[in-house]
């Protein structure tokens, strides 16, 4: 089981572990006052990323090979410089730049692949490192296909890949997601891309559009390690599950207190375990009636618990960012961390949670290492 | 000989202390001071080599006209400040 873990926050990237006594307390925080987007470990030799995202001085990516102790500056993506007179815009119009303004997701790739790494980033643009992050090239026919010019912004000015899944059967095949812009995947490695949104509908897109691929909006993807032919998305139109290597998707209605969200986690042997934590949708983005849950499905989303025990269930406004809930490697315990500094931990896959800090800054992202 | 002087603000990330450097104009002198700094550049540049959004660049008390090319002229003895702008929260 994982004893740490890590918290990405508006104002740096905080530790804590899990003591002697079965208690969690923070530890340590390095790039204290920086805005720390992501933080990534690499199970294959250790190394830990950080992804910060200065407000004046552009996103930037640090490692650590000694977890933690010490953080060396890398390379960063950078996009193409447009063609002369190349005025970028969006499907509704709005100028996209081609500039890398945040990283938004990161993935490590198989053992086969060592130095092999993949960076999601808005506007968009996904990147892969074949030297450990120490240099970046864009995936230039994800960017350049046509349909890349109707995504979105999503939550963000402007679009954001979000989710990456290396197969675990192979390394060459990954899928990606976006807000808003759908899910794509690769079986070669990143050199042809196809829409994989069968099933998905998006009720906030004029009826022409609902089932259109663009206009797909999911805020979180994951693939069963154990089962890859299973994924669960959290949808901005609600949580859909496939279990058909994504090619199609079962819309799960009826989800209550609301079937609105950001994070998704899967159990890492069992697809048909995964973790929610809702909120109110579009108008609000707030707990329901001020109470902090997690739902839990433990029948591939035929019915769901409302686990609350040791969570706030009064005057609690948290919200949680699709990056901020995680699941250790054992599928036992459980983190989430909240846009009003709180975070909690739960060791028994959420029936129970304590409360590691309430006054942290801005949680983005919490990863167990 | 031109000077270049960084907000101090940028040197908790990249050491990058005032430095006398060549060049007629910003884009050439600012040029220079990367050469001695390298990693500083991407904190003041983006990767198309505009001023980011969030920077101001002075010279001689002046706001550079031209935030993209960054061809303002510059005198040999220009003070050249490359700073934070305020919108950047």
């Amino acid at each position: 089981m994982s004893n740490q873990l890590l918290i990405s926050t508006r104002k740096g990237l905080f530790s804590a572990r899990r003591t002697e006594r079965g208690v969690w307390d923070l530890d340590a925080v390095a790039f204290l006052g920086d805005n720390v987007s992501l933080a990534m470990a690499d199970p294959r030799d250790g190394a830990w990323y950080a992804a910060l995202d200065h407000g004046h001085f552009g996103a930037k990516l640090h490692r650590s090979r000694d977890r933690g102790a010490t953080w060396t500056e890398i390379g960063v993506p950078a996009y193409p410089t447009p063609p002369e007179g190349h005025v970028e815009k969006d499907f509704l119009g709005r100028e996209i730049p081609w500039r890398l303004i945040r990283f938004w997701s990161m993935a490590p790739g198989l053992a086969t692949q060592p130095g092999l790494l993949w960076a999601g980033t808005i506007p968009g643009g996904l990147f892969w490192s074949e030297d450990h992050g120490d240099t970046w090239q864009l995936v230039e026919p994800l960017w350049h296909m046509p349909e890349r010019r109707k995504w979105a912004g999503g939550g963000a000015d402007a679009p954001g890949l979000h989710s990456i899944c290396v197969d675990p059967r192979d390394g060459n095949r990954v899928t990606v997601a976006v807000s808003s812009g759908g899910v794509w995947i690769t079986e070669d490695l990143g050199k042809t891309w196809t829409p994989h949104t069968k099933g998905m509908r998006a009720d906030y897109a004029p009826p022409e559009l609902v089932e259109a691929p663009e206009s797909q909006d999911p805020h979180h993807m994951v693939q069963c390690p154990g089962a890859p032919d299973s994924y669960w998305i959290q949808h901005h139109n609600g949580i859909f599950r496939s279990t058909d290597n994504a090619r199609s998707w079962t819309e799960i209605t009826d989800v209550k207190p609301s079937v609105f969200g950001f994070p998704v986690v899967v159990h890492p042997r069992d697809p048909n375990t995964a973790w929610f934590v809702p909120a109110i949708k579009d108008e609000r983005r707030i707990p329901a009636e001020g109470k902090v849950v997690v739902n839990r499905t433990r029948d591939g989303g035929r019915t769901f618990e409302t686990l609350h025990r040791g969570l706030p269930q009064a005057w609690a406004y948290d919200l949680v960012y699709r990056h901020a809930l995680d699941l250790d490697a054992t599928g036992e315990r459980l983190a989430f961390g909240s846009t009003t500094g709180s975070v909690w931990v739960s060791e028994n896959q959420g029936d129970d949670w304590l409360t590691l800090g309430e006054h942290l800054p801005p949680v983005h992202a919490v990863l167990f290492v | 000989m031109p000077r270049v002087a960084f907000t101090r603000n940028l040197q908790r990330h990249v050491a990058c202390p005032p430095c006398l450097v060549g060049g007629a104009t910003v884009r050439e002198s600012l040029d220079a001071a990367f050469a001695l700094y390298p990693l500083a550049r991407g904190y003041v540049l983006d990767e198309h080599g505009a001023l980011r959004h969030h920077m101001a660049v002075f010279v001689d008390g002046t706001p550079v006209e031209d935030r993209r090319a960054l061809g303002d002229a510059v005198s040999a003895t220009a003070e050249i400040l490359v700073m934070q702008a305020l919108s950047g929260g």
